[in-house]
C-alpha cells in the first residue's frame, strides 16, 4: 500500500491552491463566502443609505441598479450557496463516516470554478459597470443594448457558477451513494447530510434548465438569435419560465441546508433526539419534489391565464404543508428537553421564529389576487429576506457557531456570540419588518428613489437604521472570530455533548478524518455510544464511555495527493470567459483560456491516482 | 472625551442640516401637492370594486396567518421557558423520538386551513380575469409601455396622451396593454393589482373607480435605468366631466403664428418633432410622448415632475440631469429611444419652447 | 453496547471500488443532461411554427438524408456495445477496432450535420432568420457538440488502452464512455422523432 503523501496536508498558499482535502476546500468555500458576504453587505448598506431619505441622491440611478443587481447575485450565488457548500464539503464526508468525497480533485475543480466565477462577476464593477438588469435578468431588458457588456458578465458568470454547482452536485450524490461507512444506512444519515443530498439533486436537475436559458440570452445578445426578441417573433416570457423553473428549486437550495443545520443543533442543545426524524427527512424530500411544481407563482402578473394561476396557487399553498411539518417537529424536539441557550441554539431558535414569518408571508403570495398587489413591491423584498436572511443566514450562523470548534479547535466566545445574535435579530427586524408596510403601501422594489408625499419616508429611515445595526452585528462576529484565534477556549473533541460522528474525532480533525473507519449501528450513533435509554426513556450515561480519540498509524492511510490542475483548469475558464465578453476581439483570450483549461484537464487525466481502487 | 463630544455634535448638526435641506429645497418630485393622506398609493385603501375584492381576500388570509404565527410563537416561548436548563436541577429528559398521531394531526390541520383559503382564492382569480360584459359599457384604453413613460390611447375618441389617464367613474375601464421595448407592469394600487406589459403580447386589466379623484401608480417591473421615474396618474371624473375632457383632448392643437410661442414652434420643428407629435401639425412622430395637450397635464417626465415653468426650464436645460436616461444609445431609425438628450438649447430657445408648450392646453 | 465499533481498515477501506463510484457519477451527470436537452427540445417545440419570413420546417428538412445520418449514429451504438463487450473479455485489440469504428461513425454523423447546416444556410435559414432557426440551430449544435466530445473520448480511450491504463481500471473507462455515447444517441433519436418526423 502506498504511504501517506505528506504534502496533502501542508500549509501555505500553494498548499491551499493544490489541496484536494474536502476540509480545506470547505474552509476555502467558507472564507470566500464571508468575503463575498462583506461585499454584498456593503452593497446593501449603500442601497439603504440611498433610500434613507426621499429623493435620495447618494447614488445615481445607474449605480443603484448595479448595486441591487449585484447585491442579490452576490448573496444568492456567492454567499449562501458557497456557505452551504462549505458545510457540506467539510461535514458531509465526516457525518457519513468517510475520509473524503468521492472525487477529491473534482471537488477542488468545483471550488476553483466557483472562485473564479465570483471574481469574474465582481471585477465587472471595475471594467465599465456591473450587471444592472436585476438578478433574474428578465428578457428583453437583459438582451437589450448589446453594446453594453454588463449583462454578458451576468449571463456568463451565472453559467460558470452553475457548472461548478452541477459538478459538486454530482460529487455529493456519488459520495452519499458510495462512501457511507459500514452500517450508515440512508435512514441513519444525519438530517444535515440528508438535506445536502436533496440539495444536490435540486441543483442537478434545475441548473441545466437555466443553463439553456442563459445560453439563449448570451446568443441573443451576441449572435442575434431571436429567442426573446418579440419583434422577431420570440417570446420574452419563455425566459421567465426557464429562469423560475430553476429559480424556485434554487430557493430550496438556499434554505434546505439551513434547515438541516437547525435539525442538528436543536437536539444537541435540547438533549433530546430530533422529534419525528423520518418525517423531517421526508418533508425535506417532499419540498424538493414540489419545488419543481410551483415556479409560476413568480409570474402571477405576467398573464398566464386563470387556469394556470389557480393551479400554481394550489401547489404553492400545498408546499407550505411539509414546511409546516418541519416547524412543528422542531417545536416537538425542544418540547420537554433541557434547553441550553448557547449561541448556536439562539440562532436556530431565531431561524424558527423568522422563518415562520417568511413562510406565512409566502402563503399570502399564493393568494393570486393579493399577489398581484404584492408582486415586485417591498412586501416581496421583506418576504424573501425573512426566508433567506432570517432563514438561511441565521441557520448558517447557527452552523458557524456550532461547528467552529470542530473546524478550528477553539470555541467562539459565548458573550460576543450572544451580542452578535441579539444585534442581528433586532437589526434584521428593524430593516425588514417595515418593508412589509412599505410594499403594501405601494412602494415597488428596484426603485432608486421615491418621491415625498407617498408616506414612504418614515419606514425607509427605520429600515436604514436597522441595516446599520446588522452591519454592527457583523463587526461583532468578525471580532469574535479574530479573538478566538488566540483567546478562544480550547474545544476538545466534543464540546457540546454531540450526537453525530464529527464529535468522535479530534478538533480540528486529522486530514484522514477517521483513523479507523467507524461502523454505525444506529442514528445519532455517538450519542448512543455515550448514553443508553432506561425503561422510562431517560438517558443514562454508559459506565465506560468509549475513548473518542483514535490514533491509528497514519502511514497506513493513503489520501488523494494534491494537484494544481483543478485550479489551473478553473483559471483557464476565467480567461476564456473574459474573452467571451469582448467578442470578437476576445476570441484570442477564449482560445488561450480554453488551451489552459485543456492543459489542466489533460494533466489531470494523466496524473497518477495515489489512491488505488479497492479490489 | 472632548473630541468624541465634538464629533457627536458634528454628526448631529450634519443630520439636521441634511433633514432641513431635504425639506426646504424645491423638490420637483414631491407628490404632496397632488395627493393627501398618509399612504396615497396604498394597496390596502381600495377605491374600486376590483381592488376591494383583493383587499377583502388579503385580510382574510392575513388574520389566519396572524393566528398561526401567534400559536407557533406562544408554543415556542412556552417551551423555551418551561424546558430551559436550570443549573442544579436534575430534571430527567425523556428521550421521545416522535409521535405518528401528532404528525398526522399537524399535517392535516394546515391542509384544512389552506383548503379554506383556496376556495375564495380560486373564485376570485376567475372573477378578476373576466372581461367586462358589453352591457357594462366599459371604456377601452390601450396602454403602451415605453422606457420610461406610458402612452394611453383612446381608440373610441382617436387621441392619445402620456402618463396621465382619465377615466369615468361607475363604469369599468378595460385596458389592453403592450410594450414597445422591455417588460413593464401597470399598477394603480387603489384600483386593481398590477399586470405585466409585455412586448409581443397583449395583456388586459380592468380598472374601476368609485369616486372622482386622482389615483397614483407606477411601473412595477424593473425596466432599466429610470424605472423609478416611470410613474402614472389616473384621474377619475363624473361621466359628464370625462366626456368633456375627451372632447377637449380630441381637438387638434392651434399653433400661434407670432410671439415667443411661434419662435418656440420653429425650434420644435427643427429639434423636437423628430420624436414628439403635436396633432394638427406636421409633427407626427410617435416615438416620444404626444404633446398636443401638454399644458392640460399636471406632470411630465413619466409623471415624475410637477408640470410648471420652473421644472420645464430645468428639464429643457438638461433632461438626463433631471431624470436618468441613456439617450446616447438612441437609434431613431430603429425606433429605439432611451430618453431625451441634452440638445444644448439656448435660453432663448427654451423660453420659446416653454411659451409654445403653455399654449398646448 | 457500543454503537460505534472500529473495524479493520483493510476490511472497510477508505474508498469503495472506483468503477462503481464513477458509474454512479456518470448516471447522475446524465440525469442532469436529460433536463438540459429537455429544455432545448421544449424551446424548439415552442418555436417550431414561428418561422417569420424564413423557410418552414416542412420546406427545409430533407428527411431521407437525415434518416441515413440517424441510422449511422444508431449503428454506432451497436459498435459501441461490441467495444464494451470486447473490453469485458479483455480483448484489447478488438476493443480498439470497435472503438475506432464507433468514432468513425460519429464523425460521419457530424459531417452529415455540417453538410445539413450549410444546405440550410444556402436555403435562407440561419440563427437570426426566425425563432425557429434560432431554436433549431442551437439545439442541434449542442447535440453535435456532445457527439464531438464523445468522439474525443472514444479516441482518447482507444489511445490510452495502449498505455495499459485501461487495464488497471478493469475496462471501466469503456463502460463510462459507452454510457455517455448511448445517451447522446438516445437524445438524437428523440430529436429526430420530435423535430424531423412529427411535423404537426
Amino acid at each position: 500500500m502506498a504511504s501517506t503523501d505528506h504534502t496533502a496536508h501542508r500549509g501555505g498558499a500553494w498548499g491551499w491552491i493544490t489541496s484536494t482535502d474536502h476540509k480545506k476546500i470547505g474552509i476555502l468555500y467558507g472564507v470566500s463566502a464571508i468575503m463575498f458576504f462583506l461585499v454584498g453587505g456593503v452593497e446593501a448598506l449603500l442601497i439603504r443609505t440611498q433610500l434613507a431619505l426621499p429623493n435620495g441622491d447618494v447614488l445615481s440611478a445607474d449605480a443603484y441598479n448595479q448595486l441591487f443587481t449585484m447585491h442579490a447575485t452576490t448573496m444568492v450565488f456567492l454567499v449562501v450557496m458557497p456557505a452551504a457548500a462549505a458545510f457540506t464539503n467539510y461535514f458531509l464526508p465526516i457525518l457519513l463516516g468517510a475520509r473524503d468525497v468521492a472525487f477529491p480533485r473534482l471537488n477542488a475543480l468545483s471550488y476553483w470554478i466557483f472562485f473564479f466565477g465570483g471574481m469574474f462577476l465582481t471585477i465587472s464593477f471595475f471594467v465599465g459597470g456591473a450587471p444592472d438588469g436585476g438578478w433574474f435578468g428578465y428578457a428583453p431588458l437583459s438582451t437589450q443594448v448589446s453594446e453594453v457588456v454588463r449583462m454578458d458578465y451576468w449571463a456568463l458568470g451565472l453559467l460558470i457558477l452553475g457548472l461548478a454547482s452541477v459538478l459538486s452536485a454530482v460529487n455529493f450524490i456519488t459520495t452519499v451513494f458510495t462512501m457511507r461507512a459500514p452500517g450508515m444506512t440512508l435512514m441513519r444519515m444525519p438530517v444535515f447530510a440528508w438535506m445536502a443530498f436533496v440539495v444536490a439533486f435540486l441543483l442537478l436537475f434545475s441548473l441545466p434548465i437555466v443553463t439553456v436559458g442563459l445560453f439563449q440570452v448570451f446568443l441573443d445578445r451576441n449572435l442575434g438569435t431571436l429567442f426573446f426578441q418579440a419583434a422577431g417573433g420570440g417570446d420574452p416570457v419563455l425566459w421567465q419560465h426557464l429562469f423560475w423553473l430553476f429559480g424556485h428549486p434554487e430557493v430550496y437550495v438556499l434554505i434546505l441546508p439551513a434547515m438541516g443545520i437547525v435539525s442538528e443543533v436543536l437536539p444537541v442543545f435540547s438533549r433530546k433526539p430530533l422529534f419525528g426524524r423520518s418525517f423531517v427527512i421526508f418533508s425535506g424530500i417532499a419540498i424538493g419534489f414540489m419545488g419543481f411544481g410551483v415556479w409560476a407563482h413568480h409570474m402571477f402578473t405576467s398573464g398566464l391565464g386563470p387556469v394556470a394561476e389557480a393551479a400554481f396557487a394550489l401547489t404553492t399553498m400545498f408546499i407550505a404543508v411539509p414546511t409546516g411539518v418541519k416547524i412543528f417537529n422542531w417545536l416537538g424536539t425542544i418540547w420537554g428537553g433541557s434547553i441550553r441557550f448557547k449561541t448556536p441554539m439562539l440562532f436556530s431558535l431565531g431561524f424558527i421564529a423568522m422563518f415562520v414569518i417568511g413562510g406565512l408571508s409566502g402563503v399570502t403570495h399564493s393568494i393570486v389576487p393579493a399577489d398581484t398587489q404584492q408582486h415586485d413591491t417591498y412586501y416581496v423584498v421583506a418576504h424573501f429576506h425573512y426566508v433567506l436572511f432570517g432563514g438561511a443566514i441565521f441557520g448558517l450562523f447557527a452552523g458557524v457557531y456550532y461547528w467552529w470548534p470542530k473546524i478550528t479547535g477553539r470555541l467562539l466566545h459565548e458573550g460576543w456570540g450572544k451580542l452578535h445574535f441579539w444585534t442581528m435579530l433586532i437589526g434584521f427586524n428593524l430593516t425588514f419588518a417595515p418593508m412589509h408596510i412599505l410594499g403594501l403601501a405601494g412602494m415597488p422594489r428596484r426603485t432608486y428613489r421615491y418621491p415625498k408625499g407617498l408616506g414612504f419616508e418614515f419606514w425607509n429611515f427605520v429600515a436604514t437604521v436597522g441595516s446599520y445595526l446588522i452591519a454592527v452585528s457583523i463587526l461583532v462576529f468578525l471580532w469574535n472570530w479574530w479573538r478566538s484565534r488566540r483567546h478562544g477556549e480550547v474545544a476538545g473533541n466534543d464540546p457540546w455533548d454531540g450526537r453525530t460522528l464529527e464529535w468522535t474525532i479530534p478538533s480540528p480533525p486529522p486530514h484522514y478524518n477517521f483513523a479507523t473507519v467507524p461502523t454505525v449501528h444506529s442514528e445519532d450513533s455517538f450519542w448512543h455510544d455515550k448514553y443508553r435509554e432506561d425503561e422510562a426513556g431517560i438517558a443514562v450515561p454508559v459506565a465506560a464511555a468509549p475513548t473518542t480519540l483514535d490514533t491509528a498509524a497514519e502511514e497506513d492511510i493513503h489520501m488523494p495527493s494534491p494537484s494544481y490542475y483543478p485550479a489551473l483548469s478553473g483559471f483557464g475558464m476565467f480567461i476564456a470567459l473574459i474573452g467571451f465578453v469582448y467578442l470578437p476581439v476576445g476570441l484570442v483570450a477564449v482560445a488561450a483560456g480554453l488551451m489552459v483549461t485543456m492543459w489542466g484537464l489533460f494533466g489531470w487525466a494523466m496524473e497518477p491516482l495515489t489512491r488505488e481502487p479497492h479490489e | 472625551m472632548e473630541k468624541s463630544r465634538l464629533r457627536l455634535s458634528l454628526l448631529a448638526a450634519s443630520i439636521v442640516a441634511l433633514a432641513v435641506s431635504a425639506c426646504s429645497s424645491d423638490d420637483p418630485t414631491d407628490l404632496g401637492s397632488i395627493v393627501e393622506g398618509d399612504f396615497p398609493q396604498n394597496s390596502l385603501n381600495p377605491a374600486g370594486p376590483q381592488a376591494r375584492q383583493i383587499d377583502d381576500l388579503f385580510w382574510l388570509v392575513f388574520w389566519i396567518a396572524v393566528a398561526v404565527f401567534v400559536f407557533v410563537m406562544v408554543a415556542l416561548l412556552v417551551a423555551l421557558v418551561r424546558y430551559r436548563h436550570r443549573e442544579g436541577s436534575d430534571r430527567q429528559v425523556r428521550q421521545v423520538h416522535g409521535n405518528t398521531k401528532l404528525e398526522i394531526l399537524w399535517t392535516i390541520i394546515p391542509v384544512v386551513i389552506l383548503a379554506v383559503i383556496a376556495v375564495p382564492t380560486v373564485a376570485t382569480i376567475f372573477d378578476l380575469r373576466e372581461e367586462p360584459l358589453p352591457e357594462e359599457n366599459a371604456l377601452m384604453v390601450e396602454v403602451i409601455g415605453h422606457q420610461w413613460w406610458w402612452e394611453f390611447r383612446y381608440p373610441e375618441y382617436g387621441f392619445s396622451t402620456a402618463n396621465e389617464m382619465h377615466i369615468p367613474t361607475d363604469r369599468p375601464v378595460y385596458l389592453s396593454m403592450t410594450s414597445v421595448d422591455v417588460i413593464h407592469s401597470f399598477w394603480v394600487p387603489q384600483l386593481n393589482g398590477k399586470r405585466d406589459v409585455v412586448p409581443g403580447r397583449t395583456t388586459h386589466l380592468t380598472l374601476q373607480a368609485d369616486e372622482p379623484g386622482v389615483y397614483l401608480g407606477q411601473c412595477a417591473e424593473f425596466c432599466g435605468l429610470a424605472h423609478a421615474d416611470m410613474r402614472h396618474r389616473v384621474f377619475a371624473h363624473e361621466e359628464a366631466d370625462f366626456q368633456q375632457w375627451a372632447i377637449d383632448q380630441a381637438e387638434p392643437a392651434v399653433i400661434p403664428t407670432e410671439g415667443l410661442a411661434a419662435e418656440g414652434w420653429e425650434t420644435f420643428q427643427v429639434i423636437c418633432s423628430a420624436c414628439h407629435a403635436i396633432d394638427g401639425t406636421s409633427a407626427s412622430s410617435q416615438l416620444a410622448p404626444n404633446l398636443t395637450h401638454f399644458a392640460s397635464r399636471t406632470s411630465f417626465g413619466g409623471a415624475t415632475f410637477a408640470n410648471n415653468e420652473e421644472h420645464l426650464r430645468e428639464w429643457l436645460r438638461n433632461p438626463p440631469g433631471m431624470k436618468p436616461m441613456d439617450p446616447d444609445r438612441n437609434d431613431l431609425a430603429a425606433g429605439r429611444i432611451l430618453g431625451m438628450p441634452d440638445f444644448g438649447l439656448t435660453e432663448e430657445q427654451i423660453d420659446g419652447l416653454i411659451a409654445l408648450l403653455e399654449t398646448l392646453k | 453496547m457500543s454503537a460505534v465499533t472500529h473495524t479493520d481498515p483493510a476490511e472497510h477501506g477508505a474508498h469503495p471500488p472506483l468503477p462503481h463510484v464513477r458509474k454512479v457519477a456518470m448516471w447522475a451527470f446524465l440525469g442532469s443532461e436529460c433536463l438540459f436537452f429537455g429544455t432545448l427540445i421544449s424551446t424548439f417545440l415552442l418555436y417550431r411554427n414561428r418561422t417569420g419570413d424564413g423557410p418552414t420546417a416542412a420546406e427545409i428538412f430533407d428527411i431521407p438524408f437525415t434518416s441515413i445520418s440517424s441510422f449511422i449514429l444508431l449503428m454506432s451504438s451497436l459498435t459501441m456495445v461490441l467495444a464494451h463487450y470486447a473490453s469485458e473479455r479483455k480483448d484489447w485489440r478488438r476493443m480498439r477496432v470497435w472503438l475506432l469504428a464507433t468514432a468513425l461513425l460519429g464523425m460521419t454523423f457530424l459531417a452529415g450535420q455540417v453538410f445539413e447546416f450549410t444546405e440550410f444556410v444556402h436555403e435562407g435559414l440561419t440563427v437570426t432568420t426566425s425563432p425557429f432557426g434560432s431554436a433549431f440551430f442551437v439545439m442541434t449544435s449542442f447535440h453535435g457538440a456532445h457527439v464531438a466530445v464523445g468522439v474525443i473520448l472514444l479516441l482518447a480511450t482507444a489511445f490510452m488502452s495502449f498505455g495499459g491504463k485501461l487495464r488497471a481500471d478493469g475496462g471501466m473507462n469503456v463502460e463510462l464512455v459507452a454510457l455517455y455515447w448511448h445517451f447522446v444517441d438516445i437524445v438524437w433519436i428523440v430529436i429526430f422523432t420530435v423535430v424531423y418526423l412529427l411535423q404537426v
